[in-house]
């Protein structure tokens, strides 16, 4: 059964078509990468999956449900992580967000909750942090706390939404690496303008602008020639390749 | 200095000072995390539409403030659900505005010169044992709601958008902070006046959150900190026969700025 399977979907804001006629089909522990201009309906696509914006056209179903009963089994990294850094709230804390449960204490946070919390900062690497401010913590670091959170309610596939746009170059590694080791037993999707990095990671990437064009590059040298000597992609020829237009590997 | 607090009033005063210090400590809180300061501003501003109201139909000050708050504290609920980038815009209508009915309510009521400068920059030597009463239930209310439901206000005031993806019922949450702080402004109108609040509701507040690493201790150092700024300025004001409102804000920014000369670090 796919992880995710988006059929037919089309989508209008303020009758503008934003996404049209999108089918999608994610396999369990695929690392897709969703690339596109501004504006071409990533995020869009990402509410529609999240179940944030009702749906218009189509069907997405997620292990074969439809989405709005399986969404804990989907853990969600939005955008923008530097919002709100002088709050005080401790990494810990936000992990906990992450954690859904019907039982909970009447006050505080119950011994499961801060076991599982632990667990999550474990995986991304970050338990000495635990207890640190949010805002002491570097963009970096922070991210890997909303991964955390992500991770808190055990997901099957994890969404990422830019997740490295405001970390630098270093950071951005180390974010791919830990996503890498996820994807060992999770599904992963990054939206990502990163392109040649998501590229050395991703397995299939989706090209999203309005419409959608599939490709499966789990074999890139096959696919892509590379610029120049090294193992570098040039991002100008590759949203060329893998947009609709020139594309003679699509299909 | 001691002789005076034999007086029922000085009593009152301070008793009235630590309550609405530790209510406006911790809805200020909430107001600051969720950048809501302009919102709160509207609030307490048009809130003397409510005074103009009770005065007008003879219902209690407390009574008519508190209704016309909420309205206000609604309307600002919808407006910023519904139309958010035009908000700024609206807030300041609802501000002046509700104080225009307000003055024009009190011009409408017969035979009335009610004292406009004490809702406006407080009169807490006239502080009734009601009032107290009032205060204490709010209280109360703030403490029980912000405890039970502290993880659903902590998850909406950090990251509203994950909170509504989790299922939280961000509207609802955010539209009690503004209820909560319509009251809050109602109780601190009694010590600091409409006008003054939003000093008591951020300048506590401020200096907590940078030494706070939770909402939790940020709440409850806000209030203690207001407190002793309450005190102190109830000090002042009797001993060198100031007005006490004002005095307060004035012990309260002093203190910021030096607080604010000396170097923090983050933790």
């Amino acid at each position: 059964m796919p992880a995710i399977e988006i059929k037919n979907l089309s989508y209008t804001y303020e009758k503008e078509a934003v996404l049209e006629n999108i089918n999608l089909t994610v396999e369990e522990k695929d690392f897709l990468a969703i690339i596109g201009p501004n504006g071409g309906g990533k995020s869009t696509l990402l509410q529609l999956v999240l179940g944030i914006n009702p749906l218009q056209q189509g069907s997405i179903l997620i292990f074969g449900k439809p989405s709005k009963e399986s969404l804990y089994k989907l853990g969600y990294v939005p955008q923008n992580t530097n919002v709100n850094i002088d709050f005080p709230i401790k990494a810990i804390e936000v992990v906990m967000m992450g954690h859904i449960s019907k039982k909970r204490p009447l006050f505080g946070y119950g011994k499961d909750e801060i076991l599982c919390a632990m667990g999550a900062l474990k995986q991304v690497g970050m338990t000495d942090f635990a207890d640190h401010k949010i805002g002491s913590l570097s963009g970096g670091q922070r991210q890997r706390v909303m991964i955390a959170r992500a991770l808190c309610n055990h997901p099957q596939i994890l969404i990422l939404d830019e997740p490295t746009s405001s970390i630098d170059i270093t950071g951005q590694r180390d974010i791919y690496e830990l996503l890498k080791t996820l994807n060992a037993h999770m599904t992963i999707i990054v939206v990502s303008h990163d392109i040649s990095v998501i590229l050395e990671y991703a397995n299939k990437a989706a090209h999203i602008n309005k419409t959608l064009s599939f490709h499966d590059i789990s074999d890139k040298h096959s696919t892509f020639h590379t610029h120049g000597n090294d193992a570098h992609f040039c991002e100008i020829e590759l949203l060329q390749m893998l947009g609709t237009e020139h594309c003679d590997t699509c299909k | 200095m001691i002789e005076a607090l034999a007086f029922e009033f000085i009593q009152h005063a301070l008793i009235a000072g630590i309550l609405v210090s530790f209510a406006t400590g911790i809805i200020g809180s909430l107001i600051v995390v969720n950048r809501m300061v302009f919102l709160a501003g509207g609030i307490a501003h048009s809130t003397y539409g409510g005074i103009g109201l009770a005065v007008y139909f003879g219902l209690p000050i407390f009574l008519g403030a508190s209704l016309f708050a909420i309205g206000a504290a609604l309307l600002i609920a919808i407006l910023t659900l519904k139309k958010r980038d035009r908000m700024d815009t609206f807030i300041g209508l609802i501000w002046a505005v509700g104080m225009a009915i307000g003055v024009i309510l009190v011009d409408l009521t017969p035979g009335y010169h009610v004292d406009l400068m004490s809702y406006l920059f407080g009169s807490i030597l006239a502080v009734s044992t009601k009032d107290l009463y009032f205060m204490a239930a709010l209280l109360l209310l703030i403490i029980s709601v912000v405890t039970l439901y502290y993880r659903d206000i902590l998850a909406v005031s950090y990251d509203s958008e994950y909170a509504r993806l989790r299922g939280v019922n961000v509207r609802f949450f955010y539209t009690f902070i503004l209820i909560l702080s319509a009251l809050t402004v109602v109780i601190a109108m009694k010590v600091v006046g409409l006008i003054l609040v939003i000093a008591m509701l951020t300048i506590p507040v401020y200096i907590a959150e940078r030494l706070s690493s939770s909402l939790f201790a940020m709440m409850f150092l806000s209030g203690t900190i207001a407190t002793l700024f309450t005190l102190t300025g109830l000090w002042f004001s009797y001993a060198y026969d100031l007005s006490s409102g004002a005095t307060i804000i004035m012990v309260s920014a002093l203190s910021l700025g030096l607080f604010l000369l000396f170097p923090y670090k983050k933790t």
